[in-house]
């Protein structure tokens, strides 16, 4: 006998579905919906004159160099910054989760740094690297190192990846403390009877189960380099020097925003928007595949 | 999000004390004013309404400079903007093309039979925010210039005359290569703005072509040219310099200026508005200079621009508010306020009789270093390569050109493929740009 519940109603699920559709659609298909509409259209800052152009931002776009130049950068910045502040904060997490004094306090210092502005975070940054006034920058250059982000791209990158992984960290340390703390002690005291030692326990026994964990934010980590991570660019290094560090997303801010050039822009960040969703859907296809539920 | 909050407050505290007198017209004021310039604007909306009762100008700080073009822009787009917005120089084209968005200043205090004599202007300034057919577009605030800081306790020290400051380039690169010798070797000299002062002023001051139509005065459908030999040498004499430090690169903005003040670069390209930090926070004895040229160039030193920021009137509002906007303009440009503008902020006076009062007061002779830059925009009546400059993308197309010659001291490039490169990706965007105001 079938004791599934059926609702007859038509309108009660639409309408309790309502309220989050209406989200959706203001919040995400409206102003997606408007970005490829503006790429399409080439417009004066001031909206006065508009020329339906077709693909021609994207035409232009595509065959401008400095567009692939970007992309090589977001393609070395954004593996960098998600390399660096998993693998860090996952070994800051298993410290933490180790049995040790004050370890509340420990715990609210690493995770102060997520609530810090990234443009302030930025600027932080810039503060200690500055080549002339830093303090970091004056000892780094003490030592004989020829310390210049205002004209050498790897020292900008480097400062950038800095920063912008410290911003990180914090996220993915919480999250990474909550995934080692449900991992149950049982199992980890089974493989310690059973004669593995720390390193072996850590990557057959916790890692696997940290798995699902690590997934989550590597999605989370590369949408944050690919679209928060502007603020922090803007503040250290404006893009440069040379276009070091212009990543695609700090692109679709410095032309849009500081150049008035909005239908290149536009279709800059709806070629952002495919990247990014075609890139979660590979992540979701085969590298969920190795994620133990 | 500050910024936001101390709208609302701002707002809010003017609705409030707009109550009482329900009558009065209120004008919007968006700028751009930091610290002791944000009470000299606040001082002078004050002044204003102090004076009568009809109108009210409410300033509101909008953040940088590019913030506030951008926050005028959007409000406009979305049907509420304000009644003056403050513009800086660069701005100037982007404003000029958007003619429905705009209300002519000349057209402004004309129809609100306002005095008004674009003469009254100093030359440089009245030319920079006009049309070729000299009608004022904009009201000019905010001007400064560019100078050579110095730092006088450093020239003593590397044997150097520190009341004979370097007039040309050749003699700037020797002084720094003393300079060096004399301890400061992280930078003999170095500048900010790095395409303002040796791209954009470096061509007006020399008398060559930034670009055609008299640098985008007569047109929009302007090329640029400044990848001539003489650009190139400049360059390449920063490069060649750049590799033991005598010169030493300091950003595209101003943020650089710092290295002046901690006394680390003795000599320094930057804005003449720099003088209020300098006299707060520079420990050493120091003066200003006019910028270098290189003495073999026929005609140079011509004659230096501007920079600043000047006032836009925004279109479509009742000719009731406008009568308010150009009593207030007509009360900005009154000769003892800029006189005191002038002397208060650093700015340069806007107007001939302003500049008059204030030499006559005697106040150069304590302040030099204030008339410098007014020296440097009077020194040649202007010609075609120096009325000033008026290119679309501007603000974008100034990061292009640094890009290009930061590739170029970082040796990636050569002088002349670096500035082929900033003249064509800048080509480009003034395509962009005339494609976009033509219709």
């Amino acid at each position: 006998m079938e004791k599934r519940v059926v609702f007859d109603g038509k309108i009660l699920p639409y309408a309790l579905l309502m309220p989050q559709l209406l989200i959706t659609i203001i919040f995400f298909y409206w102003p997606a919906a408007q970005a490829v509409w503006q790429s399409f259209l080439i417009q004066d800052a001031f909206g006065l004159s508009t020329e339906f152009v077709w693909f021609e931002n994207y035409a232009v776009l595509f065959a401008n160099p400095d567009y692939y130049r970007s992309m090589l950068t977001t393609l070395v910045f954004s593996t960098l910054v998600t390399v660096f502040s998993l693998s860090l904060s996952l070994l800051l997490a298993v410290q933490a989760d180790k049995q040790i004094k004050g370890i509340g306090a420990y715990k609210t210092f690493l995770m102060w740094p997520y609530a810090v502005a990234p443009a302030i975070a930025g600027v932080l940054w810039l503060f200690m690297f500055q080549p002339s006034l830093g303090l970091v920058a004056q000892s780094i250059r003490a030592l004989g190192f020829d310390w210049n982000p205002q004209l050498n791209a790897n020292h900008a990158m480097a400062l950038v990846v800095m920063a912008a992984t410290w911003k990180q960290i914090s996220y993915n340390f919480l999250f990474f403390l909550a995934g080692l703390q449900s991992i149950p002690k049982s199992v980890i005291e089974a493989a310690a009877i059973d004669g593995a030692r720390p390193v072996r326990r850590f990557w057959t026994v916790i890692f696997p189960l940290l798995s699902p964990t690590t997934f989550f934010l590597l999605v989370v980590n590369i949408v944050y380099v690919f679209f928060d991570t502007f603020g922090i660019i803007d503040s250290v290094t404006g893009g440069g020097p040379a276009q070091g560090t212009t990543t695609l997303v700090y692109k679709v801010f410095s032309d849009g925003r500081l150049g008035g050039d909005l239908g290149g822009s536009a279709a800059q960040s709806v070629v952002l928007m495919v990247l990014v969703i075609g890139l979660t859907a590979i992540q979701f296809r085969y590298i969920e595949r190795k994620v133990q539920y | 999000m500050f910024n936001r909050r101390f709208m609302l407050a701002a707002t809010a505290a003017a609705m409030m004390a707009a109550t009482p007198a329900a009558a009065q017209v209120e004008i919007q004021w968006w700028h751009a004013m930091t610290g002791v310039n944000n009470d000299v604007v606040n001082k002078l909306a004050q002044d204003f309404n102090a004076t009568q009762t009809e109108f009210r100008v409410v300033p509101v700080y909008k953040g940088s400079y590019p913030d506030t073009m951008n926050a005028g822009i959007a409000a406009f787009r979305a049907g509420n903007a304000p009644h003056i917005l403050q513009v800086f120089e660069v701005g100037t084209a982007t404003m000029m093309a958007a003619r429905g968005a705009i209300k002519p200043v000349f057209q402004l205090m004309a129809e609100a039979n306002e005095p008004f004599d674009p003469k009254a202007y100093l030359p440089a300034v009245a030319g920079y925010y006009s049309t070729s057919r000299g009608e004022m577009l904009s009201f000019p605030f905010n001007s400064s210039s560019s100078v050579m800081w110095y730092n006088k306790d450093a020239f003593r020290r590397a044997g150097l005359n520190p009341d004979a400051p370097p007039k040309t380039w050749p003699e700037v690169f020797e002084a720094a290569k003393k300079l060096r010798a004399a301890g400061f070797d992280k930078c003999g000299f170095s500048s900010a703005w790095i395409t303002w002062l040796n791209v954009e002023q470096f061509s007006l001051w020399h008398n060559v072509p930034l670009a055609t139509r008299a640098n985008g005065i007569d047109g929009f459908d302007t090329e640029l040219r400044f990848n001539s030999p003489l650009h190139v040498r400049h360059l390449q004499n920063l490069i060649d310099l750049q590799r033991d430090n005598t010169f030493s690169y300091s950003g595209r903005t101003n943020t650089g200026e710092g290295r002046f003040t901690s006394g680390e670069c003795p000599i320094f390209l930057t804005s003449s508005g720099f003088y209020g930090n300098v006299k707060a926070n520079a420990k050493f004895d120091w003066a200003n200079a006019p910028m270098p040229y290189y003495p073999d160039v026929a005609g140079a030193p011509q004659n230096a621009t501007l920079g600043g920021a000047s006032l836009w009137v925004m279109g479509g509002k009742p000719a009731a508010e406008y009568r308010g906007v150009a009593k207030f303009l007509a009360f900005l440009s009154q000769t003892d306020r800029q006189a005191r503008l002038h002397t208060d902020s650093g700015y340069l006076p806007i107007t001939q009789a302003a500049y008059e009062q204030v030499k006559a007061s005697g106040f150069y002779r304590e302040n030099p270093y204030l008339e410098t830059p007014i020296l440097q925009l009077n020194n040649k009546p202007p010609t075609e390569n120096s009325r000033g400059l008026r290119l679309g993308n501007m603000v974008q197309m100034r990061d292009v050109w640094a890009e290009e010659i930061e590739a170029a001291l970082a040796g990636q490039k050569s002088a002349q493929a670096a500035l082929d490169a900033a003249v064509s990706r800048g080509n480009t965007m003034l395509r962009q740009f005339e494609r976009t105001v033509s219709r």
